[in-house]
């Protein structure tokens, strides 16, 4: 299963895209298919900080509840308020539409010690 | 890992295959909502091939079975299927179980996860003195599950059986593509439709057979994995082993005194005696939670911050679309309506007692 190249990844599933200051943060699609069906996103609000390796919400599915790592420390942004009433654009669209959270970062190098595309993949066997 | 005869088949339709007690299962097609609304709206085909099918035979089978099964097995007939339980002396459950009988066997189902050790019991009780014999044929035969409003009238087409006409609970034999095969009108999803058993060699030409295009879009019967299954099985809250039942559980206290016969003597009886007496201490309860997070196995009940109770098995029903859960709790706080919280990974959310089962189908 291929990863988009342009983000980076933590060994938890959670795929981190660079864009300025601003890092967005989703899972990744092999995290949305082992989990099923998603049910329920618990996100931060905007203005709250996020650790790196630190849990910033919870992601739920008819099978399992996992926790949802930040890779990176700073302030959220922005939130997917969509995904309260429809958490299935996760399974669905998960590079793209069913993005979680956004954070600001104090450096771009925030990123640069997460997996890449291809490190990630080797991480869970692909 | 065992694989069921019909492992080709999962994998030409695209499955997810994970490892379930040991044999490599289909967890979900499409996906596990959509195959839960598939069942309950047309029909779905489970492979349960990886469930234990043990065959019992001789003179004293009779008397043998009651000694091991909770029901009282001498008022069954040739043609019937019963829902019983297999405990241990304190009554605990180490399974639950379907009992057919034909002209010429007893047949046991019993779970996957437990078939070494339910055929070691029942060899044990035999070896004290019963002339029976017990014959596993899991791995030579294959079982399918077909459920769902529209299975009856499509299967029955198909089959030389009048299925319409066999009793719910009815067990009957059948010939399909010279292969003898196996019938009864049960389930684990809450809707009508049939189990079958057909020789494992057989088994996938007659699943061809009787259901050309079934990984189309449109087909009245799709394939639905285990994901599905254990939606639609709590919904109709209907038990599962390891979850509302293990050996520290007894069947009063999950609410299966239906399936229980204290007037003959078993294994358990005794101290099933002693605790219909006094009432169980905890009780079996079905939860509906305010809002859409999901309480799982192990979560804590609360009853104003104390412990009262642990959540048994939960999820979002797909068809009732709340968050739903089947939890113990202590008997001085099982009462219908009675307001509780559950401990969501430190998020307390309320939940309240309701009526089981969660989803009953519309009889015709």
């Amino acid at each position: 299963m291929p990863v988009p190249q342009d983000r980076r990844y933590l060994q938890t599933h959670e795929w981190h895209k660079l864009d300025g200051l601003i890092v967005t943060i989703g899972i990744t699609q092999f995290a949305a298919d082992e989990l099923t069906d998603i049910t329920y996103v618990k996100l931060p609000s905007v203005g709250q900080t996020v650790k790196a390796d630190a849990p910033f919400g919870e992601i739920e599915s008819v099978k399992a509840t996992a926790d949802l790592v930040s890779g990176v420390s700073g302030t959220v942004t922005e939130v997917n308020t969509g995904l309260n009433t429809n958490p299935a654009v996760v399974n669905a669209d998960p590079y793209a539409g069913g993005w979680l959270i956004k954070v600001k970062v104090a450096s771009a190098g925030e990123t640069a010690k997460l997996l890449s595309a291809d490190d990630y993949l080797k991480k869970i066997g692909h | 890992m065992l694989r069921t005869p019909l492992y080709d088949f999962h994998v030409s339709c695209g499955a997810k295959m994970v490892d379930f007690a040991g044999w490599e299962m289909p967890l979900l097609y499409r996906g596990i909502t959509a195959e839960h609304q598939q069942t309950r709206s047309s029909g779905s085909l489970f492979d349960v091939s990886h469930m234990g099918r043990l065959y019992i035979t001789g003179g004293d089978a009779v008397t043998f079975l009651n000694k091991v099964l909770t029901r009282n097995v001498s008022a069954q007939r040739v043609g019937q299927v019963r829902y019983s339980l297999v405990c241990n002396e304190a009554g605990g459950a180490l399974d639950d179980v379907v009992v057919g009988k034909d002209a010429k066997h007893w047949l046991i189902i019993c779970n996957a996860s437990n078939r070494e050790k339910i055929v070691g019991h029942l060899l044990a009780v035999a070896a004290s003195g019963f002339d029976v014999k017990i014959d596993d044929r899991t791995e030579s035969t294959a079982m399918v599950a077909l459920q769902g409003p529209k299975v009856m009238d499509e299967l029955g087409s198909l089959l030389d059986l009048d299925l319409r006409a066999m009793p719910r609970w009815g067990f009957e034999h059948g010939i399909h593509l010279a292969s003898t095969f196996t019938i009864f009108r049960s389930g684990y999803t809450g809707e009508d439709g049939v189990e079958m058993i057909v020789p494992a060699k057989a088994a996938a030409e007659a699943l061809k057979s009787i259901s050309t295009g079934l990984c189309q879009p449109n087909s009245i019967i799709q394939p639905a994995g285990l994901g599905a299954r254990d939606t639609l099985r709590l919904e109709a809250a209907m038990p599962l082993y390891g979850h509302e039942l293990n050996e520290g559980v007894d069947p009063l206290s999950a609410g299966l005194e239906w399936a229980v016969d204290l007037q003959k003597d078993f294994i358990g009886a005794e101290a099933m005696r002693r605790i219909a007496k006094s009432g169980p201490a905890r009780k079996l309860v079905g939860l509906e939670l305010s809002g859409p997070r999901i309480a799982r196995q192990g979560f804590a009940v609360l009853s104003e911050a104390t412990r009262v109770g642990e959540v048994s098995s939960g999820t979002f029903g797909p068809t009732v679309q709340k968050s739903i859960a089947m939890a113990y709790v202590d008997a001085g706080y099982a009462g219908s309506g009675t307001e509780l919280q559950v401990d969501l990974r430190g998020t307390i959310q309320p939940a309240r007692i309701v009526p089981l089962p969660f989803y009953k189908r519309n009889s015709k």
